[in-house]
């Protein structure tokens, strides 16, 4: 029964380091200066701040504001975008109805309250009862609310109004590929009309900065594509926020909704990651596609992360399938679970204007066919989250 | 070849054909069902660590799992793993190491916890202060000896240990996940992407500061003497919920690949409803709409009236706010039929198994309709006047039960109601 029925993409929310909207981002990938990026703050490691937000264009209520830590606010900031891009913001009859599926890590620190607890632990005996006493007297009651992973999604319903289901994935890239798939497939199977997709990060903060340190996995020192940064490679983490409204067809065009795109059925698989995996599972996957693909007017935007060897092992299967190669990690950092909703925004912009962006690196090969209609996008995560869906162009009168 | 089995909706029936159950109150089915139909509790004085200074010292932990310094990770990994393996040996499916579909999974929000922390810094040994510049100096070796952190990892690993297809799907919709679980299995196998799915919720990730988030909020009851008696839904004097530790799994499959390979269907899940509350993080609305919306979309989509619910496995969290609000929305929804209809909370004995509640008591809900049976709500000795509810005080009852109703509510707006039944004729 996949497929069964038509999936559109009819509002994109993207906010990255190269700001704030599709066309902001399309602009500054058209130009191919180097993306803003910070290596002081967290020296040595690289990571890709937000240029300022005023959220309360999306988030009117400071006291709504003040509940949230910064990747909630990012993400329903970003939530919000997509909804007014889907023409259904503040129309409540359409939102009581949209379906929600976030990707979500969660678990935001108060960095202070850490630090001070584990240098005074330093000095004390009986460590349990210090511990049970400090956090009885320093963790926020607020912030427990910004440390569980479904209340991104709690917060666009109660920011935004979408209130016809919600459910939370976890699990890195993975779960950002999981929450796009089981949405395109769920509006496929007609359990569901129209539904909210994506996630948001946080990545300039110590405290995941530490997670991803415990892999080693952290881009330290200089600038490079995501395609060169030497043997090891890196991530270099960004903040993003990354919504999609998918919607059936059919629900599209009765309320006369723009289509930025057709989504397919999204292929993800989990592999054990030995030498071969990443190749072999990127080319199952492409093979559930690889008849659809019009060469002459088709791209791949790639979701690889800079990590070695997994980036080298998607550039050799991508050399395989031979379509011209973009990756847009290297302008916009790694947003980790919100990485596959906001490449999929991205192929939007592709086939709406046509054509590739300036290449960086050299695993960005070949030059922009003609007219592109047609946009491949991968994911390969910092440890599982192989995946690849495609995005093409709706024509009316012959979708 | 018979005709394939289909719902009033045509769609493919879903069965369950294994469960597994992990809680305070042992590890297994019958163990569980003996002691939670004999009013056993299984909340005690937490002695996992130091309870100086806390505000709520009792938990419902699953101390018969639990070997010294486990985090909760490996503890939440464990009690799904033992939950898993019960269902999947009960259902027969499959081969060893190689479960026919996707695997659902609620696990807890994992985070670097303190143990981790303090480890970290000791190895650090910073002599101004220890901040998370020191941390990152030291956590690729701390990584080499403890393993690195990822939110996935119990699924990766349970993925791996089942032989589950695909990429394991781990959700969090708080404490309606377990729940999340099932729904996503049933929607997979009436989508026709598999004929089978493995759902599992477990939740063991009791620390200080899990017990200090909750305590915060004001959630957690503090009536520690003696910890067997601190939950009680629907009482007068309840004061809030007991933290507490479990796992369940269920294994789904279409009817007709269980009947075809001679499966015994220990039950149906017939339907689910839910509807996200936009009203505040961790309050409902007053006026219970989304409950009760969540309660008839469950209906409604299990194509069954009020008078087709014979019992209804609460919530029940002995919170005032959800005893309250789960009562406004039951009684709106069954109306007059609600004297008739018993409604029960296992939280009573097992405490809330946060992540894990939704799939735990769904089992045990399809384990009511099996035996006939009803699990009480304990420590009802002073009955809130205003909840006018069949709560099975004190004591099981047996009882002619064809389909019952199991609700979960959680933070963040979460309201998932399953309709599960008995094998059709």
């Amino acid at each position: 029964m996949r497929g069964r029925r038509e999936v559109w993409i009819t509002g994109v929310g993207l906010i990255t380091c190269l700001g704030e909207g599709l066309e902001a981002n399309w602009s500054h990938l058209q130009r191919g200066d180097p993306p803003p990026y910070d290596d002081k703050s967290f020296a040595p490691y690289l990571v890709h701040p937000l240029p300022p937000v005023n959220f309360d264009q999306q988030i009117p209520k400071k006291s709504d504001q003040r509940q949230m830590e910064p990747w909630q606010r990012i993400g329903v900031y970003a939530a919000g975008l997509a909804l007014s891009d889907a023409g259904i913001a503040g129309k409540p009859d359409l939102l009581d109805a949209t379906d929600m599926i976030v990707a979500a890590a969660g678990g935001e620190r108060d960095i202070a309250a850490d630090t001070a607890i584990l240098t005074g632990m330093r000095k004390m005996a009986e460590r349990g009862a210090f511990l049970n006493e400090r956090l009885m007297s320093d963790l926020r009651p607020t912030l427990f609310l910004a440390q569980l992973p479904n209340l991104l999604a709690g917060n666009i319903s109660i920011v935004h109004g979408v209130v016809g289901s919600s459910r939370t994935f976890l699990g890195e890239e993975a779960a950002g590929v999981d929450a796009v798939r089981i949405a395109q497939a769920r509006i496929a199977a007609g359990q569901s009309e129209l539904t909210l997709v994506g996630g948001a990060y946080h990545g300039t903060r110590w405290d995941v900065l530490l997670v991803f340190e415990q892999s080693g996995v952290a881009l330290k020192g200089a600038f490079a594509p995501v395609w060169d940064r030497g043997p090891q490679g890196g991530i270099a983490l960004g903040n993003m926020g990354a919504f999609l409204v998918l919607e059936s067809r059919e629900h599209a065009q009765a309320r006369g909704a723009r289509a930025r795109g057709r989504i397919s059925p999204v292929a993800s698989d989990r592999n054990k990651r030995q030498p071969g995996d990443i190749e072999a599972t990127l080319r199952r996957e492409w093979g559930t596609i690889a008849d659809q693909i019009d060469r002459a007017h088709a791209a791949v935007i790639s979701g690889a992360a800079g990590l070695q060897p997994a980036t080298a092992a998607e550039h050799a299967m991508l050399r395989e399938i031979g379509l011209p190669v973009r990756n847009t990690g290297t302008y916009i950092g790694h947003g980790v679970e919100a990485q596959f909703a906001a490449n999929l925004g991205i192929a939007c912009s592709v086939i709406e204007h046509g054509k590739l962006f300036a290449p960086a690196g050299t695993g960005d090969t070949g030059s922009s066919p003609p007219d592109i209609s047609q946009v491949v996008v991968t994911s390969v995560g910092n440890w599982r989250g192989e995946a690849l869906a495609l995005v093409e162009r709706v024509v009316w009168g012959r979708a | 070849m018979a005709a394939p089995m289909r719902d009033k909706q045509g769609r493919p029936i879903v069965a369950v054909t294994g469960i597994g159950v992990v809680t305070s109150l042992g590890v297994g089915k019958s163990d569980n069902w003996a002691k939670l139909t004999g009013g056993v509790s299984g909340i005690r004085r937490i002695s996992r660590f130091p309870t100086e200074g806390l505000r709520t010292t009792i938990a419902g932990t699953v101390n018969d799992v639990y070997r010294d310094r486990m985090s909760p990770a490996e503890l939440s990994e464990r009690v799904a793993l033992l939950a898993g393996e019960e269902a999947v040996a009960e259902s027969g499916i499959g081969a060893k190491g190689r479960f026919p579909g996707p695997l659902y999974l609620a696990p807890p929000p994992l985070e670097i916890e303190w143990s981790d922390r303090i480890k970290m810094a000791e190895m650090a040994a910073s002599d101004a202060d220890t901040g998370y510049p020191d941390l990152m100096r030291v956590a690729r070796e701390f990584a080499a000896r403890h393993g690195a952190f990822k939110f996935g990892i119990i699924g990766e690993h349970l993925a791996e240990h089942f032989g589950t297809e695909g990429s394991p799907v781990s959700l969090n919709t708080a404490c309606a996940s377990g729940a999340s679980a099932i729904q996503l299995g049933i929607e997979a196998i009436r989508r026709g992407d598999c004929q089978a799915a493995l759902a599992i919720g477990a939740d063991a990730s009791l620390t200080p500061e899990s017990l200090v988030r909750f305590s915060l909020l004001s959630a957690l009851s503090t009536q520690n003497d003696p910890p067997e008696r601190a939950s009680k839904p629907f009482s007068k004097n309840r004061d809030g919920f007991v933290l507490a530790e479990g796992a369940a799994a269920l294994v789904l499959e279409d009817l007709d690949h269980a009947r075809a390979r001679g499966a015994r269907v220990l039950g149906i899940l017939e339907g689910y409803g839910e509807k996200s509350d936009s009203f505040h993080r961790t309050r409902s609305s007053p006026d219970g709409k989304p409950i009760i919306a969540s309660l008839r979309n469950a209906l409604a989509d299990a194509g069954v009236g009020p008078q087709d619910i014979d019992y209804i496995n609460a919530h029940g969290t002995s919170t005032p706010e959800n005893d309250k609000m789960e009562h406004l929305g039951v009684s709106t929804v069954f109306g007059e039929r609600m004297r008739g209809i018993p409604i029960s909370s296992n939280k009573s004995m097992i405490g809330h198994t946060l992540t894990a509640a939704g799939a735990v008591e769904a089992a045990f809900t399809l384990m009511t309709l099996q035996h006939q049976r009803v699990p009480p709500t304990i420590n009802h000795a002073i009955p809130d006047p205003t909840i006018t509810l069949d709560v099975v005080p004190n004591v099981a009852r047996n009882a002619k039960l064809r389909r019952a109703m199991s609700n979960s509510f959680g933070f963040g707006g979460q309201n998932l109601c399953l309709v599960v039944a008995l094998e059709p004729a």
